[in-house]
């Protein structure tokens, strides 16, 4: 017996699917997600990819932080938070979401569930507690982490809903893009929604822990017929990145994260400001604030797709508006190649004159070639950031 | 057009003495002011009050000694009654044994008879601080600089320059002594600049009152220059007891409100301001009355306007937040004593009394208060107005003022009727001790705790400065930060009372300065005015 030092143990939790998602994993390719194992990889990125885009994926979303957000003013409440006007969200609904500090900053987006009129959760990625509880003065509301209450598995790709025929789910047909049903199969109470992150055809699968490997077995036991696979982050991350969905920490810093106040960045700059409802009846936190950017141009920068020349990927590149280099525009944040659409993909904050379609700019990529760190000036153009959109999407 | 009469330029919430300066201000620059006082009469907390039939008192503030003497003269309050000349009072420290000594402003020093160093050092050394306080105090009749110093328009950053010259101005021994004291405590200072207990025990007490801190607390050194910014250039030069009671103060300043063509209306309690499109539109009285303006004036604390009278769900949630977490800790009680006549120690006392005979004495109190308790033994300031004003008691008969420190807010296990009950004896006690006799002379008591202050003057946490004076909640820090220029984030709804800058006492600068702010938004058309 090897004596360790307590401290050097590992403290990662294990998700209610750990076991089986254990099995089937590839040498040790494990990362870390609000405190737990989440897988990274199983065997290969390419084929776990061309799962999501062909067949059903199954990805572990049990690490999202959840708030349960209740109580007789919970709807004021959120309406308060929340940028989007929440009277046009009918109760078991999803919608997706900006909520800003005083000055506009994001917070951070995501997904808020509407079961009721004053029942929500509010899924984030990172810790919010603090902040929600700041925001309910005066708030006849309760919030609550349920975190831990639920855990889910995101089914995706075109393949998604035969999975979920098969599973016996009835009416899945029906579900709406962000719709939400709730039900009981051979004794086991399900949550399923539509929505998730790859940009597809996809759905959120939801049931208490105890019946998690259930679940599990059940869905790869219909789905063996639809190309079902499991995909860890990084197939997702490509997914992602031609969905154009932005990503915390990546594309931006949560204002309550960001360690310099300029680092914050507001809806508008991140190319969500469709999120942004300034004609919502109240007030709502940062609208003073999101109205005087929008009204005053003060934005100082959007976060754009653009498109590069050449198959190499350009995470946190320079983009320049001349070849020469001498007129810097920003920084790439995601970035990847496109194997659907093969296209070399990233996102960059450019200012809003330079992100119109099509428009031409220089970008400088460098890349490791064997023994030799290369450098390539190329031409990029600014794109739609939701570089794959297919119809079944929301069909 | 129907309902003109309840379509205004601007609203004032409140009758204190900055709601009746800035409606004063207003209405002689020709806007239509109505001011609304919850209480059937004007004044706020600088009101005189009769606790008992036929003995008056000031109800809560009962020493003028900031009242800015270009507001008086500006709003002409001497036309309009108030008589400021020949009521200037010294202080006296009452000590044990029957010692006491007395200070100026007002009357000669008899400190030698306590200590010769000390009487020798304290005129220099209280004229020192008052020169220092006075270069502070220029500041009080501007808007504090904003942080972002780029951003201020041309006339603040002149302000600014004057301010920086006039520190400059203080030379370089001053400044320096002025940078080393200023987040001092004032027990470190005391011992500073003198030796004997007595004067410590004095100073230590300008030092905190109106503060839930004690003497080794810091900031208590930057209490003392701001009181002491009232016996300079803006201020009236020492303390004065105002005839016919601080209520005199504003009865003038109410005058001077509607003689430019103010209406007041008394008994007319707002509920809450009414924001519509995310800007003012007027306010909501308990009644369910509206009057209507796109200017709506708060002279409540800051904690009453924002969470109350606008309501968070109106404003940003770090700014609540803020509001949330300012300090509104009363700490002080006021006594209120009906005399059937005066003991020995205090036959002929004109002069403004001390109880703080040494700065340990002080801190036990402030131990006790810091517990949650009511100090065993607490620090007393005390007048006897009857004697320079005897229409405010029957004759032969006297009143007593007292503040009593410190009786805390925030109690842990006493209750507000026991509080009420403790602060009156051990203050009692305490005056005993100093003033044999004076027991068997009180015919009635009255006892206002913090928690009465708040209740019956509307004080959030009964700090009656509306947010303690600390350096983290003053200058541009008060109320808080980017909100300092009076404007509070709700379009049309400016914060005129002590809890904007400079902050507490019956100094009107408060209101003055958010009057010419409002000025400033009406002359550029951000505020429309007359839109019916």
């Amino acid at each position: 017996m090897t004596a360790y030092v307590e401290h050097l143990k590992p403290f990662l939790r294990k998700t209610p699917f750990h076991e089986r998602i254990e099995a089937l994993m590839h040498g040790n390719h494990w990362m870390r997600w609000t405190g737990h194992y989440s897988p990274a990889a199983f065997e290969s990125v390419q084929s776990e990819y061309f799962t999501i885009r062909n067949g059903a994926s199954v990805y572990d979303i049990s690490p999202l932080i959840k708030y349960r957000i209740h109580g007789r003013q919970a709807a004021d409440y959120v309406n308060h938070l929340i940028t989007r006007d929440l009277s046009k969200v009918k109760p078991m609904q999803a919608f997706y979401t900006s909520w800003c500090q005083d000055d506009g900053m994001l917070v951070e987006e995501g997904t808020i569930f509407r079961f009721g009129e004053n029942d929500f959760l509010l899924n984030s990625a990172k810790d919010q507690l603090h902040w929600l509880e700041q925001v309910a003065y005066g708030f006849e509301v309760k919030i609550e982490e349920a975190s831990n209450d639920l855990c889910g598995l995101s089914l995706q790709g075109p393949q998604s809903r035969d999975v979920l025929r098969a599973l016996g789910i009835n009416g899945i047909d029906h579900l709406p893009r962000f719709g939400i049903m709730e039900l009981e199969l051979g004794g086991h109470w399900l949550r399923v929604d539509r929505a998730g992150f790859t940009g597809d055809l996809g759905y959120e699968i939801w049931v208490k822990p105890q019946d998690a490997l259930w679940l599990w077995d059940r869905l790869f036991e219909v789905g063996r017929d639809h190309k079902i696979a499991p995909i860890g982050a990084q197939a997702l991350e490509i997914a992602r990145i031609e969905a154009g969905f932005i990503l915390i920490d990546v594309d931006y810093s949560g204002a309550l994260h960001a360690l310099r106040p300029s680092n914050r960045m507001s809806p508008y700059e991140l190319g969500i400001g469709w999120t942004v409802n300034l004609n919502k009846p109240g007030y709502f936190v940062g609208k003073r604030a999101l109205k005087r950017e929008k009204e005053q141009g003060l934005s100082r920068y959007v976060l754009t797709g653009i498109e590069i020349e050449g198959r190499k990927p350009a995470p946190g590149s320079f983009l320049y508006a001349d070849q020469a280099g001498k007129h810097e525009l920003g920084l790439t944040t995601s970035a990847c190649w496109s194997p659907t659409m093969k296209k070399n993909i990233a996102y960059a904050r450019v200012p809003a004159s330079y992100a119109k379609k099509g428009n031409q700019m220089w970008i400088e990529i460098w890349y490791q070639k064997e023994h030799k760190i290369e450098r390539s000036m190329v031409r990029c153009w600014a794109a739609n950031r939701m570089f794959y959109d297919p119809p079944r999407k929301s069909a | 057009m129907t309902g003109a009469a309840n379509h205004m330029d601007a609203i004032v919430i409140g009758a204190g003495h900055n709601g009746l300066v800035t409606a004063a201000y207003l209405a002689k620059a020709g806007l239509k002011v109505t001011v609304l006082e919850a209480a059937p009469q004007v004044g706020g907390a600088a009101v005189t009050r009769e606790f008992v039939p036929g003995y008056k008192v000031s109800g809560v503030a009962h020493l003028l000694h900031g009242l800015h003497p270009g507001i008086a003269r500006d709003l002409g309050l001497a036309r309009h009654g108030l008589d400021l000349k020949a009521q200037r009072v010294a202080t006296r420290s009452l000590l044990p044994g029957g010692r006491s000594f007395d200070v100026g402003p007002g009357s000669a020093s008899t400190i030698a008879a306590i200590s010769k160093a000390d009487a020798e050092a304290y005129p220099a050394v209280m004229a020192r601080l008052t020169r220092m306080a006075d270069a502070l105090a220029a500041y009080a009749l501007h808007t504090p600089p904003r942080p972002d110093i780029g951003k201020m328009d041309w006339e603040g950053k002149l302000n600014l320059g004057r301010f920086a010259w006039g520190l400059r101005r203080l030379g370089k021994k001053d400044m320096l002594e002025l940078t080393r004291i200023l987040t001092m405590n004032v027990n470190d200072l005391a011992n500073d600049y003198f030796e004997s207990e007595a004067v410590k025990g004095l100073i230590c007490f300008e030092g905190v009152l109106g503060l839930a801190l004690g003497p080794r607390s810091p900031s208590t050194v930057f209490n003392l220059l701001y009181r002491l910014s009232g016996f300079g250039a803006n201020g009236q030069g020492g303390f004065l007891i105002p005839k016919g009671g601080m209520g005199s103060v504003t009865a003038a300043l109410a005058k001077a409100a509607q003689a430019a063509g103010a209406v007041i209306r008394t008994s007319a309690a707002v509920d809450h301001i009414l924001v519509e499109n995310d800007s003012a539109a007027g306010v909501v009285l308990s009644t369910g009355e509206e009057v209507r303006a796109s200017c709506v004036v708060s002279n409540a604390d800051p904690q009453r306007t924002a969470l109350q009278l606008i309501g968070p769900r109106n404003l940003d949630t770090m700014f609540v937040s803020r509001i949330r977490h300012l300090r509104m800790n009363g700490c002080a009680a006021k006594i209120h004593l009906a005399l059937d006549g005066l003991p020995e120690a205090l036959i002929s006392e004109r002069s403004r009394i001390v109880v703080a005979p040494k700065p340990d004495d002080i801190e036990r109190a402030y131990d006790c208060a810091k517990y949650g308790r009511v100090s065993d033994r607490p620090a007393l300031e005390l007048a006897i107005p009857s004697l320079s004003d005897p229409s405010l008691a029957p004759a032969g008969r006297h009143v007593a003022s007292i503040v009593a420190q410190y009786c805390p807010y925030r109690l842990r296990a006493t209750s507000v009727n026991e509080a009420r009950r403790q602060i009156g004896e051990r203050s009692l006690d305490v005056l005993e001790e100093v003033a044999p006799g004076l027991k068997k002379r009180v015919t009635a008591m009255e006892v206002l705790t913090p928690q009465d202050l708040e209740t019956q003057f509307g004080m959030t946490g009964g700090q009656w400065h509306h947010g303690e004076i600390t350096l983290d909640q003053v200058l541009f820090l008060r109320p808080v930060g980017q909100a300092q220029d009076y404007r509070m984030p709700v379009p049309g709804v400016y914060l005129c009372g002590a809890g904007a800058h400079p902050g507490g006492n019956v100094s009107g600068a408060p209101g003055y300065n958010a009057a010419r702010e409002i000025l400033k938004d009406v002359r550029t058309q951000k505020r429309v005015v007359g839109a019916a």
